[in-house]
């Protein structure tokens, strides 16, 4: 007896038994189906969370200064005054693993233009911070390094606030807007990002050259932040050691001190994303894997009947000198079959449901191949399982008996 | 002549509850080349049991069973299914065709499980058996199409396409009209007359009439077994019958 030969008779068997083949597969095909579209809908909405965080800038690495205790007094960290200019130049030209650095300081006030006015914060940044926040220039141009030499009086507008002083919809670029007293031009215009996943208008920023800031509105020579950012998302981690190996060793920390300064970064934002929307993809995929299980359990149950059906056949078989074996292998190849043909038939119904999604409920889908690889994987190892007792059930079937079975 | 079948002293009990029955007891017989046996008896006198031995499908519980010179008591279930499958053809009182399956495929069933016979090989051998029993017509009829008659030259074109040692046939024309009845033996007639071993268990005594030998079981020995000095011809037997009325 070869593998042909029994591939043969189980397909003979099976075409035999088209439509009972065709509902045990049914229970197979709903539960692929419904595993890869689950999935898919887990993976998708996982995907765009990221990416949702990658606008706001994902390799984002923020650094403050360290909270402090004066007299007993815990105090503001942008009162502390550990993080100066000096720092931020040690970082921009030491440290490997960022590829963009920029001082951060920034004041609330009132903006005014002509009749109109806003409230608003300045950013004192320099033009790597366009590229730490994803940020990009609509209209205009970015302020240079002459500017940030020359603490010009220039600053590139973000929408919420050319929208608020401008609502004659008027071109912002080359207009004086005041800050408190101080005039500034401006000279760019950002394009709309729109509200964060935080609920933060990241339009309604002002952005000027941080020397401005510090020497004309704020009059300090320290830094309220240095914002960074790492070579890519997975290298955050060994950034922000970096970086604080750097800074502990610019400001002179003993290893028994604390550290003057705090790092953050959007990796635990991220990782928290993560895991909740792992949460819901693997919960997706249990209930779906559930009905998997079902689809196994009826073709246990069908092929059961089966050999309960057919038990004169295998008797007949057995009596023209099928072994045990021959027997066996030809259940479980029928219920491999099943199996088999129904997970590719669940496999495309799971892909096309996957994108009925998208099209029709707008949400965001990604079919992640493994996720085709593991159910197929799976409901072949069903057939397997499952298919195996009613084999081995008609393999043990003694022939004298099953050939006189009415 | 060579002996196909060679039984000593075959015992066959069964435990039923405590009691053991005896099925078979003491049965010695041996079966030469070229015989048409039938053995008959009465329900519960071991016909079947000793149908099971002879088949390979049982061992016995003692005794000695050599079929084609080969010693079957000390074989495993597996070594007795190729047994099967090589020396011995199965003609079954309710014909034991695959369901809505070709005549040839049904016939090719045996050799299916012979994994040194290619599928051109099986497919002449199936088409010549088939010729064999007159339904070289009929090839790709299914079961399903078929009168009672050709579903049961089907299952002998089955029984010889493994060019077996023995035919055993079961009660092969018990589901049968008279008439079609008489065609069967007619074509195991002519089977036994190309020289092939034939063995029809029935408890018809009508049939003993028309083979070489027969042998009766009672109470699980051999009552009787003689030689049959006038065979009558089935030939004539089914010529002597009233035309059917709508012929």
């Amino acid at each position: 007896m070869n593998g042909t030969n029994l591939l043969k008779i189980a397909l003979r068997a099976l075409s035999n038994n088209k439509l009972r083949a065709f509902l045990t597969m049914l229970g197979i095909i709903i539960g692929v189906a419904s595993v890869i579209t689950m999935l898919a809908i887990g993976q998708g909405s996982k995907k765009s969370i990221q990416e949702q965080i990658a606008e706001m800038g994902s390799n984002m690495i923020m650094i403050s200064p360290g909270a402090d205790m004066r007299g007993g007094v815990r105090q503001d960290a942008s009162a502390m005054q550990t993080l100066k200019m000096e720092d931020f130049q040690t970082l921009q030209s030491e440290a490997k693993l960022i590829s963009a650095i920029s001082p951060s300081v920034n004041s609330g006030g009132q903006l005014i233009y002509g009749a109109n006015n806003t409230p608003s914060t300045v950013y004192g940044v320099n033009s790597d911070y366009m590229k730490i926040r994803q940020l990009s220039i609509k209209d205009g141009d970015i302020f240079t390094d002459q500017d940030i030499k020359s603490s010009a009086k220039v600053c590139i507008i973000g929408k919420t606030v050319a929208d608020n002083l401008f609502p004659d919809g008027s071109n912002p670029i080359g207009k004086v807007i005041r800050f408190n007293s101080i005039p500034f031009r401006v000279i760019g215009l950002l394009n709309s990002k729109g509200y964060n996943s935080m609920g933060m208008d990241q339009d309604d920023i002002v952005l000027a050259p941080y020397t401005t800031v510090m020497k004309r509105i704020l009059a300090v020579t320290y830094l309220q932040g240095i914002n960074a950012s790492a070579l890519t998302e997975d290298m955050t981690e060994k950034a922000v050691d970096e970086i604080t190996t750097i800074l502990r060793k610019n400001h002179k920390l003993k290893d028994s001190d604390d550290d003057d300064f705090n790092i953050r970064s959007q990796q635990e934002l991220s990782s928290m994303l993560n895991s909740t929307t792992d949460l819901m993809t693997t919960l997706l995929a249990c209930i779906a894997g559930i009905s998997l299980v079902v689809g196994g359990i009826g073709i246990m149950n069908i092929m059961y009947v089966s050999v309960t059906e057919r038990t004169r056949e295998i008797g007949l078989r057995m009596s023209v000198g099928a072994r045990g074996v021959d027997i066996l292998s030809q259940f479980l190849i029928e219920a491999i079959l099943i199996s088999i043909t129904g997970g590719i038939i669940g496999v495309l119904i799971g892909i096309g449901a996957s994108f009925a999604v998208k099209f029709l409920a707008h949400w965001p889908i990604f079919i992640q191949p493994w996720s085709v690889l593991l159910s197929f994987l799976v409901c072949t190892i069903t057939g397997i399982f499952f298919g195996w007792y009613p084999a081995k059930k008609a393999a043990d079937l003694d022939p004298i008996e099953a050939i006189r079975y009415e | 002549m060579k002996s196909v079948i060679e039984l000593h002293d075959i015992c066959r009990n069964f435990v039923v509850g405590d009691e053991t029955v005896h099925a078979l007891r003491n049965v010695s017989f041996s079966i030469a080349q070229g015989e048409f046996v039938t053995i008959m008896g009465t329900s519960g006198s071991g016909k079947s049991t000793l149908l099971n031995t002879l088949g390979c499908l049982d061992t016995p519980t003692s005794g000695e069973y050599y079929l084609d010179g080969v010693s079957v008591r000390s074989m495993s279930k597996n070594e007795r299914a190729v047994l099967r499958n090589r020396k011995i053809g199965f003609v079954f009182q309710s014909y034991n065709l695959l369901a809505k399956t070709t005549a040839i495929e049904n016939v090719e069933l045996p050799l299916m499980y012979n994994a040194s016979i290619s599928s051109s090989e099986r497919k002449s051998r199936a088409i010549s058996s088939l010729n064999d029993v007159g339904l070289g017509d009929r090839l790709m009829h299914k079961s399903n199409q078929m009168s009672g008659g050709q579903m049961q030259r089907v299952a002998i074109a089955r029984a010889l396409v493994n060019n077996p040692a023995v035919i055993l046939a079961d009660e092969a024309t018990g589901n049968l009209d008279t008439r079609t009845s008489y065609e069967i033996l007619v074509l195991f007639q002519k089977l036994h007359k190309q020289g092939r071993s034939i063995i029809f268990v029935t408890h018809n005594p009508e049939i003993a009439r028309y083979s070489s030998r027969n042998i009766i079981l009672r109470d699980g020995r051999v009552k009787e077994d003689v030689i049959n000095p006038t065979i009558l011809s089935a030939q004539a037997a089914l010529d002597a019958l009233p035309l059917p009325a709508d012929l």
